[in-house]
């Protein structure tokens, strides 16, 4: 029985019991998520007059609750996960994605070429984020998915500082000669040699990275730059729920303890990640 | 000689055993060792990598990681040691029992000064003042025939050739007049005229001070050149031990003649095919009833593969572990 | 300008040198590598004998000199055109396990090189090359899923060798090749090579610290010592009478396998034995002293002189040439008409 290197590391994944745990926890939110409004006879904007700002009950059917409008929480948190949750997926996979390439190509090809692209990852550092998100917002208007792009493409900067570190530190070795030694080009050696090897601890900085841009749209909505009405996020739920706290503090707690529960999950998950990963490498 | 070490015995394996647990399963590197060196002696152990031999003697110096399970008995200069809490074991180790590895580069710090590593042991170990220190720090590099040997206290690791380093090695492992020097493979990463003076200088060293020497490698050649007596391991256990010379003359153990004609020899005339053992030594796997070389062996037989050989004391104080020896 | 294919000299190294920073790696390198011949290149750690090998190659750069590959200078190629000679000279490396990419399985670091050289072929050719191959150096087919780590040295080390010769090159390079490996299974490699050369007519460039194992393969032998040729010979030649102190010395320091070690009786009359003259006994000839300079510590003139037993004021003038002084033997020593060796 072979066992390739992701095949392992995924046994060695399923061995830690604390990630194990966050896995099922993060699974069981994303079905929430997903299906959970579907059990729930309200939908999404529908003003319920006769039970505003109502606790959470059975009776009737609002199991979080209703806000100061009549909507029901529950269907409004979930849809608030689902676009806290695909931020994180579109903006950490575009954010992986710029990140792994311009990283990989700086890291193998070196030089000038390196220095270039070193000084524009420094410079676009030094921008503050903010200024940048409002930029962008000012010329893609309130586009939901130019700001997830937007959002991903301030986050890639150190993952592309990453991945050039670790292709630094592959790339005199020799598997890489070998490589070159066979007549592979350029392409074919950054996309079939340095970009597997390099991945592992990519993953795992991606994966904790996430609650971070999550966390980021968060206070981007609730400064009032990102998801908009009737849309709604975690982050501006939880903002309207913040007004509420002290009349109705369910306002506040639905959306927070789901958002507490998913960043949490995604933390445990990715260091349990980083360790399946590790105890490969170290033979 | 046997388990049970004459009291004289520097250094006495009973029944050694060492084994991992990786992954749920328990994997055995030395499966039953029994060796004896006695002072002033140097004991050769050879074999393949994954013989056993480095694990067996890195659970003489206690230095086996956490997932490694060690039974039977390890004696030095009569005490036993084998478990023994790191505070005791640190009376010893460094000392009195001193340990010498293939790499030097990885066992010095590289970030401080060879000069300051050396007298590092001797106010450890001895309560020497610094100044004291380091006057012993110096007279020990002269001692194993460092060059400039006051310009080398000033130099950190990286600064040092191989063969240098592997020099401030023995040199700080004889610091404190050690009974018993233990040398894992330590010129397999040399060059071969490098090599060539420190096989020199331990034989030097141990003709002035009657240091014991286990020198463990995988080149017969090297260890020929050094011991007086060599035990030789195959698959965690010892399968033939004899003199030196009575070993190189007449092997008795297929897998001692095979290694034997692996060592080249530029005296003897140019052979068409360079000689070798077929397949590769895995102690890995666990092993059937049988002898372990028999899949290896080209004198095996059925009782071979069912009958695992038991090490015996044969005449001229050797031992042998084979059902049909030469 | 190119020689015709038909021509029995494969490669051509003139005055090749390169250099880190000022230290010269290798300087005035001239050899030539013939048809399914072997040649042997013996030199220590710091010699520039890997130099060599990546510079043949151009994975480092070189400052002089030329590499001719039937004619043709590889150091003047661009990069494409560089890219279709590399299937004639391939190379094997020295750590089996560091050579092959811990991330693709045997089969798939078998096919890169195919599906670069020969992309045309289907899926169903290239398995059955590889398993071709993988059965000439010796492995069995199903290997081809399992990934480097689950394999033992010698058979990365066959791995490696099979990836090698999958383009069907006619120069192999092989850079230490056996010394990872332990002696007992260095002896299957060294035959796997022989063989390759025998049936597939493979020249060979063998580098190696190890005298004896380069004494099996090769037909002819160089001595390298900081980054120079110090001597060329025909094997046999060279270790019936090295003419070099270098490779004297060498050959000096390889232990004797029939010599043990007899320690001097304390009982015997001449206790006066010193550890040093029985060091000394135990080889007759003078072996060097010290130890190889250290990049950009090279002494002037000779390089060997520091250590060299018979070094003279005249060795530290000027750098000895290779000059022939038999049958196709040469040697760079100043001192080479006036020493004769027992």
């Amino acid at each position: 029985m072979s066992s390739a290197p992701w095949r392992e590391a995924a046994r060695a994944l399923f061995a830690n019991p604390g990630a194990l745990v966050a896995l099922i926890v993060l699974a069981l939110l994303i079905a929430a998520a997903l299906f959970g409004p579907a059990l729930n006879p309200n939908d999404l904007e529908t003003l319920d007059w006769r039970h505003v700002a109502a606790n959470p009950g059975l009776a009737h059917a609002h199991w979080f609750g209703t806000d100061r409008l009549g909507r029901d929480l529950f269907v409004r948190t979930l849809a608030g996960a689902r676009v806290s949750m695909a931020v994180g997926l579109v903006a950490g996979a575009v954010s992986l994605g710029l990140g792994l390439a311009f990283g990989a190509v700086a890291g193998y090809v070196g030089g000038r070429t390196d220095d270039l692209m070193m000084r524009f990852i420094e410079i676009m550092s030094g921008l503050p984020l903010i200024f940048f998100v409002i930029f962008m917002t000012v010329i893609f208007g309130r586009n939901q998915l130019a700001l997830f792009l937007v959002i991903g493409a301030v986050g890639w900067l150190t993952t592309a500082r990453i991945v050039r570190g670790q292709t630094l530190s592959i790339r005199r070795q020799e598997f890489i000669e070998a490589a070159v030694a066979s007549g592979a080009g350029t392409p074919r050696i950054i996309l079939r040699h340095v970009v597997p090897n390099v991945i592992g601890p990519v993953i795992v900085y991606a994966t904790l990275t996430v609650p971070q841009i999550i966390l980021f749209e968060s206070f981007l909505s609730f400064l009032g730059l990102g998801v908009q009405e009737p849309s709604a996020s975690l982050g501006t739920l939880i903002a309207e729920g913040a007004g509420e706290m002290e009349a109705a503090p369910w306002m506040l707690l639905a959306p927070g303890l789901f958002l507490v529960a998913l960043l949490v999950a995604l933390n445990v998950f990715g260091d349990g990640l980083r360790d399946a990963l590790d105890s490969r490498e170290r033979r | 000689m046997s388990a049970a070490g004459t009291p004289t015995a520097t250094l006495a394996l009973g029944s050694l055993r060492v084994s991992f647990e990786r992954g749920g399963a328990s994997v055995e590197a030395v499966r039953e060792v029994s060796l004896a060196i006695r002072a002033g002696e140097v004991l050769g152990v050879v074999g393949e990598s994954g013989a056993g031999k480095t694990q067996a003697f890195m659970a003489t110096m206690g230095l086996l990681p956490p997932n490694a399970r060690a039974s039977g008995s390890v004696r030095f200069e009569g005490e036993e040691i084998l478990g023994s809490a790191p505070r005791s074991l640190n009376r010893v180790r460094g000392s009195k029992l001193t340990m010498v590895f293939q790499d030097p580069l990885t066992s010095l710090t590289p970030h401080l000064k060879i000069g300051v590593q050396l007298a590092e042991v001797l106010v450890h170990h001895r309560g020497s003042t610094w100044a004291s220190a380091e006057r012993a720090a110096l007279s020990a590099l002269e001692r194993v025939r460092v060059p400039q040997a006051q310009r080398r206290l000033e130099q950190y690791p990286h600064e040092l050739s191989g063969g240098m380093r592997q020099r401030v090695m023995i040199g700080m492992s004889l610091l404190c007049e050690p009974s018993l020097l233990i040398a894992d493979e330590p010129t397999s990463a040399l060059d071969v005229t490098v090599q060539a003076q420190i096989i020199d200088l331990l034989r030097s060293l141990r003709l002035d001070s009657g240091l014991s020497i286990a020198l463990v490698s995988h080149d017969l050649g090297v260890v020929a050149g050094l011991a007086d007596r060599v035990a030789v391991m195959y698959a965690g256990r010892i399968v033939e031990s004899a003199g030196t010379a009575q070993l190189l003359r007449g092997p008795r153990h297929p897998y001692t003649a095979l290694l034997l004609q692996c060592v080249p020899n530029l005296r003897a005339p140019r052979r068409a095919r360079m000689p070798s053992l077929p397949g590769s030594a895995s102690s890995a796997a666990p092993l059937g009833p049988g002898c372990a070389f028999a899949p290896r062996c080209p004198r095996a037989s059925d009782r071979c593969r069912a009958e695992r050989p038991e090490l015996r004391a044969i005449e001229h104080a050797a031992e042998l572990a084979c059902h049909h020896p030469i | 300008m190119p020689s015709s294919d038909l021509s029995p000299v494969l490669l051509r190294v003139e005055a090749l040198g390169v250099d880190f920073g000022d230290h010269r790696a290798l300087d005035a390198v001239s050899f030539e590598v013939g048809r399914a011949e072997t040649v042997g290149l013996v030199g220590e750690s710091g010699s520039g004998k890997s130099t060599l090998a990546r510079a043949l190659l151009r994975l480092v750069p070189a400052a002089r000199g030329a590499v001719r590959w039937l004619g043709e200078d590889l150091l003047r190629l661009d990069s494409r055109a560089l890219r279709r000679h590399r299937h004639e000279l391939q190379i094997v490396f020295q750590d089996p396990l560091a050579s092959l990419d811990p991330r693709m399985s045997v089969g798939a670091a078998l096919a890169e090189p195919l599906r670069i050289f020969e992309p045309a072929i289907g899926a169903r050719e290239r398995r059955a090359r590889i398993a071709a191959m993988l059965e000439r150096v010796g492995l069995s087919e199903s290997l081809h899923r399992r990934y480097p780590h689950e394999l033992s040295g010698g058979q990365c080390q066959r791995v490696g060798i099979a990836r090698a010769m999958m383009p069907g090159p006619r120069l192999l390079i092989c850079d230490e090749p056996v010394s990872s490996l332990d002696v007992s299974v260095q002896g299957q490699i060294v035959n796997l090579l022989a063989d390759l050369q025998r049936d597939l007519g493979t020249a060979i460039l063998f580098i190696s610290h190890n005298l004896a194992v380069v004494r099996h393969l090769s037909h002819r032998v160089m001595v390298i010592y900081c980054g120079r040729i110090v001597e060329v010979a025909p094997c046999d030649a060279l270790f019936a009478a090295p003419l070099h102190p270098y490779t004297r010395a060498l050959l000096a320091a390889v232990p004797d396998p029939t010599r043990a070690f007899e320690p001097p009786d304390p009982d015997a009359v001449d206790a006066q034995i010193t550890p040093a003259a029985a060091a000394s006994a135990a080889r007759s000839v003078r072996g060097a002293t010290g130890e190889a300079p250290r990049g950009g510590q090279v002494p002037s003139g000779c390089a060997f002189r520091d250590r060299c037993p018979y070094a003279e004021a005249a060795c530290a003038a000027s750098v000895p040439v290779l000059e022939p002084v038999g049958d196709a033997h040469a040697v760079a020593c100043h001192r080479r008409r006036e020493l004769v060796y027992s």
